[in-house]
């Protein structure tokens, strides 16, 4: 426990009726509800929270908001903690915990701070130099650098937390809520139009919350309230606090991250998300994303008490925290005599206003006289003293040009030294919408150029920094977005009376020159970049910004050059006798901050990541104890062990039951699509490589699909329902492909082909009995079709019922053996299941799965498009000249197939394998090579496609694709696979049945 | 989240479409009369512009109608979306 010992008694922002208490680096601290963890730690003296990327140096807290580039904290433990949040955007919980990053083994004792000892090792480009040299060295970096570097750890548990997407239209979308955003959105809200207001924040009111300023002769504040209320009342106007706009993409489109239950911690009530990830599309945007204060480059300016001169201002006001006991206030401008005045009134011993400029603006000299604050012009800061904290700073004279320092130091003692450099608009979203910056000499500082989407940008965001001109432009901005949107006028609202001062010209000051005690002026503290790394770069030729930017990594990161880009610009521009403006920026990257892969995720995780799709018998099969496959999205059942079986005895056992006697499958999965129309059957002989003419009613035939390169692309049995009506069936894999591929033809190509394609998938389930049983228990069950083969053939199909339910019945095999396809109602299928199995108990009727599916096609050689084909597969490669018509003049792929190429005689052609030994079941995709050797590469010749181990042959068999494969049958082939070799003898690709006839009789 | 105008259904969210490549690839009247190199040009061969694109996209999780589309590849601004078998028209603003 603690005393809060730099909060004031009085003031701020913060719920004193609402104390909390929370962790930092295992001890334990006070804070209020509307704390940051940022401002509890500063009441509670903590100056000292974390080290730095790459030299470990300490580092303390420098902004208040998004921007800053040190405090990264490991917030939370076990599944819940989340890496590198800034604890300026941590919002204060009960029983919050954080922990430094970078840390090893802790803050105050680090190892890695070896690193800064040994800082002339890592220069810029040190990522790049370093480890081209010497190759074995690599693995001591490594480590090295995994072990002490790296931002914060992921956490290693799955995220316990929920978080949702949503999806919005509006005609305004208003980000950020300062004085801009807000007269933004009231001028577009009031004359009707939807609009969208994000901001970053737990509260509105942007700058106005960390400031003591007035407007309309009252508080700020109180306007803000008075905006807040109107803009809730209005039915079309949606408010998002806690909401970051991290993303502005093609079209208008945004990416928001609102952190919905953040800031309660962690709850037992998960009604609502943890966050929700917006994607929103709007009509207009208006940019109220404000400035960011530059800090200055002197020596050592990242000592634990060097603060932006707003972010101590904005801890004094918002949060009532002296964010030192004696401060310094060290500025190129203006807006840092008005932080130097609130610290003094908040209870800062303000020493000194430091101001680079010869003569300051006569306005503030008054005001810091009755404070007693000493104001030192054509001065600045040159060098920070002390380690873990700022114990003093030495201000020096500067050259009129800035190059040098005069005279000799004066030294302050002091614990704070507020340092403004002046401001740069937030552009990050700006440039991300293609909008390219374009440089301010007047306020030096970057500002949004031509837009490149329906986006404008309004006040500090555009590099209007006074009170009166955020209004004014923002009331235009949201007046002009709206109209743009067919709401209102387009004339802005009045714009109230302000209380600025007006602010005089800035001195730019961009390196301050060294103080010469060898300390380090960093410019991109993050990243742990120097100004003397950028001279290094500018040295070694890097003069284009994005080189400098990817050499140095300035500006990369989390933080994405907030603080760092315009000094890092500026510096290089000086080295290189070049403008800042001929220098040019880089481009910045979304997103402006981290946002969580569980929001970007959604609810699309787990069971939900890709849908799962079930026959109507799924529960008969879980029930019968199956394994299931995944076959695309589908899950089919495996096989169906009996108990202790293993899937080689399963399967024996099921490919046993279906040769001898009868087994029963769940084929619901194949692709249908119902076919009709006048030129169905023209389709049919374009999309087929066999001819289609003949085919009667009631009979069905086999067919190939070719890609126009002439490829195997699907297949199937298609059966002819009426003169102008046909069923085709797909692969289970390529039904929705294979759907795709029709409609394209049709619509693109044939436009005046009379055919429509309806999927029928789903419509029908399909089970299949094979076996020498298969007609005998059909007969049974199936009054109304005479089942005699001369009656109804082998490839054909008819209507009737089976077990008093109309059913489709069709007389095809993919086992080889006397089979048929019945095809019912989805809603009637377990009714028929349940019967086939109840009746066919006597046959020893055998459920299986895909596995045994396998088995008995392969033994057939039948192949299966995917397995035995890759896309480089012909029919002929296949050995199905047979499906490719000689006489149509035309059909896909036919030009393909007259390549030379396709005519090779050494082409990888379908073969069988029977491995010399029979104990050996090949792997698939294992190699066959033409010439053994100690380790690969081997010359290859083909590969193993399908490989299993048949009950009916008692020995391993396979398929394969081997190169000139049909003319060596006969022949002997290694076969390689992960340093082991087996011997296979080449034989025709079919081992069971061969004439057929057990599925034709 | 680009909003894509299917002729037939209006403004829809582009996840309900699948882009088809470039448009306007007809089919050759007599394949078997060209050559490799040109029916591989058919096959294979196809324009990268920056700037204006002709192409096609099929409104999938919609309506499952085909149509064109002119788009620039820079900005990704639909110019023109049109029913197949329409000519290309000229270049939007
Ligand atoms: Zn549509």
């Amino acid at each position: 426990m603690t005393d809060q010992r730099f909060r004031n008694a009085a003031g701020g922002r913060i719920d004193r009726s609402r104390p909390l208490t929370f962790q930092f680096n295992g001890r334990r601290y006070d804070g209020f509800g509307g704390d940051t963890l940022a401002s509890a730690l500063l009441a509670n003296g903590v100056r000292l929270v974390g080290r730095s990327f790459k030299y470990h140096r300490p580092r303390g807290i420098v902004a208040a908001g998004s921007e800053e580039s040190n405090a990264l904290v490991q917030l939370g433990t076990g599944a819940r903690t989340e890496p590198n949040v800034r604890a300026t955007q941590a919002e204060m919980h009960d029983e919050l915990s954080a922990a430094s990053v970078n840390c090893w083994p802790s803050v105050e004792v680090d190892v890695g701070a070896i690193n800064s000892a040994l800082a002339a090792f890592l220069p810029a480009g040190f990522y790049y130099k370093t480890f081209m040299w010497p190759p074995r060295a690599w693995r001591f970096y490594e480590w090295f650098i995994r072990r002490a570097a790296g931002l914060g750890r992921a956490p290693t548990e799955p995220d316990p937390d929920r978080y949702e997407k949503t999806y919005a239209h509006c005609d305004v979308a208003v980000v950020g809520a300062g004085p801009a955003g807000l007269a933004a959105a009231l001028a577009a809200g009031r004359v009707g139009a939807r609009v969208i207001l994000a901001d970053e924040s737990s509260e509105f009111g942007g700058s106005l919350l960390g400031e003591a300023a007035t407007i309309a002769a009252a508080p700020a504040l109180d306007w803000v309230a008075g905006a807040m209320a109107e803009l809730a009342a209005l039915p079309e106007v949606r408010l998002l606090p806690r909401t970051t706009v991290f993303g502005y993409y093609d079209h208008n489109h945004l990416g928001l991250i609102e952190r919905v239950t953040d800031h309660l911690g962690p709850r037992t009530d998960t009604t609502l998300p943890r966050q929700r990830l917006w994607k929103v599309l709007a009509r207009q945007v208006v940019l109220a994303t404000g400035a960011i204060e530059r800090p200055l480059v002197f020596d050592d300016n990242d000592r634990p008490g060097v603060m932006l001169a707003s972010a101590a201002r904005t801890y004094a006001n918002r949060w009532a925290v002296r964010a030192g006991d004696r401060a310094i206030v060290v500025t190129n401008n203006d807006s840092a005599y008005p932080a130097a005045l609130d610290l003094s009134e908040a209870g800062v011993n303000v020493q000194a206003v430091i101001d680079a400029r010869e003569t300051p603006p006569d306005a503030w000299r008054e005001p810091l006289r009755v404070r007693g604050i000493d104001l030192a012009a054509g001065r600045t800061v040159a060098a920070a003293l002390g380690r873990k904290r700022v114990e003093g700073a030495e201000v020096y004279e500067l050259a009129a040009d800035g190059s040098r320092l005069i005279g000799a130091a004066r030294c302050y003692d002091c614990d704070l030294i507020a340092v403004s450099g002046g401001w740069s608009p937030t552009l990050h979203l700006f440039s991300q919408s293609g909008g390219r910056p374009r440089f301010d000499a007047g306020i030096a500082a970057f500002v949004p150029g031509e837009s490149r989407q329906a986006e404008r940008s309004v006040g500090a965001a555009r590099g209007t920094f006074s009170l009166a001109g955020c209004l004014a432009e923002g009331f235009a901005g949201g007046a002009a977005a709206a109209l743009a949107c067919g709401f209102g006028d387009g004339v802005a609202p009045p714009v109230p009376a302000t209380g600025d001062t007006p602010a005089g010209p800035l001195r730019p000051l961009w390196r301050v020159p060294t103080a010469g005690h060898g300390g380090k002026a960093f410019v991109d503290a993050q990243n742990d970049v120097t100004a003397d790394d950028v001279e290094l770069a500018a040295r070694e030729g890097y003069r284009s910004v994005e080189h400098l930017k990817r050499y140095t990594t300035t500006g990369m990161g989390t933080d994405q050059g907030k603080t760092s880009n315009v000094n890092a610009l500026a510096i290089l521009a000086d080295l290189t006798n070049a403008t800042i403006a001929e220098v040019g920026t880089t481009t910045f990257r979304p997103p402006y901050t981290p946002v969580t892969y569980g929001a970007l995720a959604g609810r699309s995780v787990g069971d939900r990541f890709d849908p799962v799709r079930m026959t109507g018998l799924h529960q008969w099969h879980e029930a019968a104890g199956a394994l299931f496959e995944d076959v695309g999205q589908w899950k089919r059942p495996w096989y169906y062990p009996r108990r202790g079986e293993t899937l080689h005895q399963a399967v024996a056992r099921e490919c046993g039951a279906v040769r001898a006697s009868l087994g029963i499958v769940d084929a619901s999965t194949l692709g249908k699509i119902d076919i009709q129309g006048p030129d169905a059957l023209k389709l049919l002989n374009l999309v087929y490589t066999n001819a289609w003419d003949n085919l009667e009613v009631g009979r069905c035939r086999y067919g190939l699909m070719l890609k126009e390169d002439g490829m195997v692309f699907d297949d199937g049995v298609t059966a002819r329902l009426g003169p102008n009506h046909y069923h085709m069936t797909t692969t289970t894999g390529g039904a929705a492909r294979v759907m795709g591929w029709l409609e394209e033809w049709v619509q693109c190509e044939w436009l005046d082909m009379r055919v429509h394609f309806t999927s029928t998938t789903t419509h029908w389930t399909v089970v299949a009995i094979a076996g020498p049983n298969a007609r005998r228990l059909l007969a049974e069950l199936c009054p109304d079709i005479d089942l005699e083969s001369a009656a109804f053939p082998f490839m054909a199909w008819r209507d009737g019922t089976v077990a008093g339910i109309p059913a489709r019945v069709f007389r095809v095999s993919f086992s080889g053996e006397q089979s048929y396809e019945i095809n019912v109602p989805s809603s009637c299928g377990v009714a028929l299941w349940q019967v086939l199995m109840t009746a066919g108990a006597k046959y020893d009727i055998t459920p299986y799965g895909t596995e045994t599916m396998h088995v008995l096609r392969a033994e057939k050689g039948f192949v299966i498009v995917g397995q035995e084909t890759d896309g480089t597969t012909t029919p002929q490669d296949l050995g199905m000249d047979w499906i490719v018509s000689k006489k149509k003049t035309d059909f896909i792929g036919k030009r393909g197939l007259t390549r030379a190429d396709c005519g090779r005689a050494d082409r990888k052609q379908l073969v069988g394998l029977l491995p010399e030994n029979s104990k050996d079941t090949l792997q698939e995709g294992a190699q066959i090579v033409a010439e053994i050797r100690p380790k690969p590469p081997m010359p290859m010749e083909g590969h193993v496609t399908s490989s299993y181990w048949s009950a009916a042959l008692g020995r391993p068999f396979a398929l394969a694709l081997l190169m000139g494969g049909r003319a060596r049958h006969g022949q002997t082939v290694a076969v390689s696979s992960y340093g082991t070799t087996s011997w296979a003898k080449v034989v025709p690709p079919i081992f069971w049945d061969k004439e057929g006839e057990r599925l034709r009789g | 989240m680009h909003l894509i105008a299917c002729p037939w259904c209006g403004p829809r969210d582009e996840v309900e479409y699948a882009y088809g490549g470039e448009g306007h690839i007809a089919r050759p009247a007599r394949p078997e009369a060209l050559s490799d190199g040109a029916y591989a040009d058919y096959l294979f061969m196809r324009r990268n512009p920056k700037g204006v694109h002709a192409e096609r996209w099929v409104h999938a999780a919609g309506c499952r109608r085909w149509f064109n589309v002119l788009r620039d590849t820079v900005s990704h601004r639909i110019l023109a979306v049109y029913k197949m078998g329409e000519p290309r028209p000229e270049a939007g603003p």
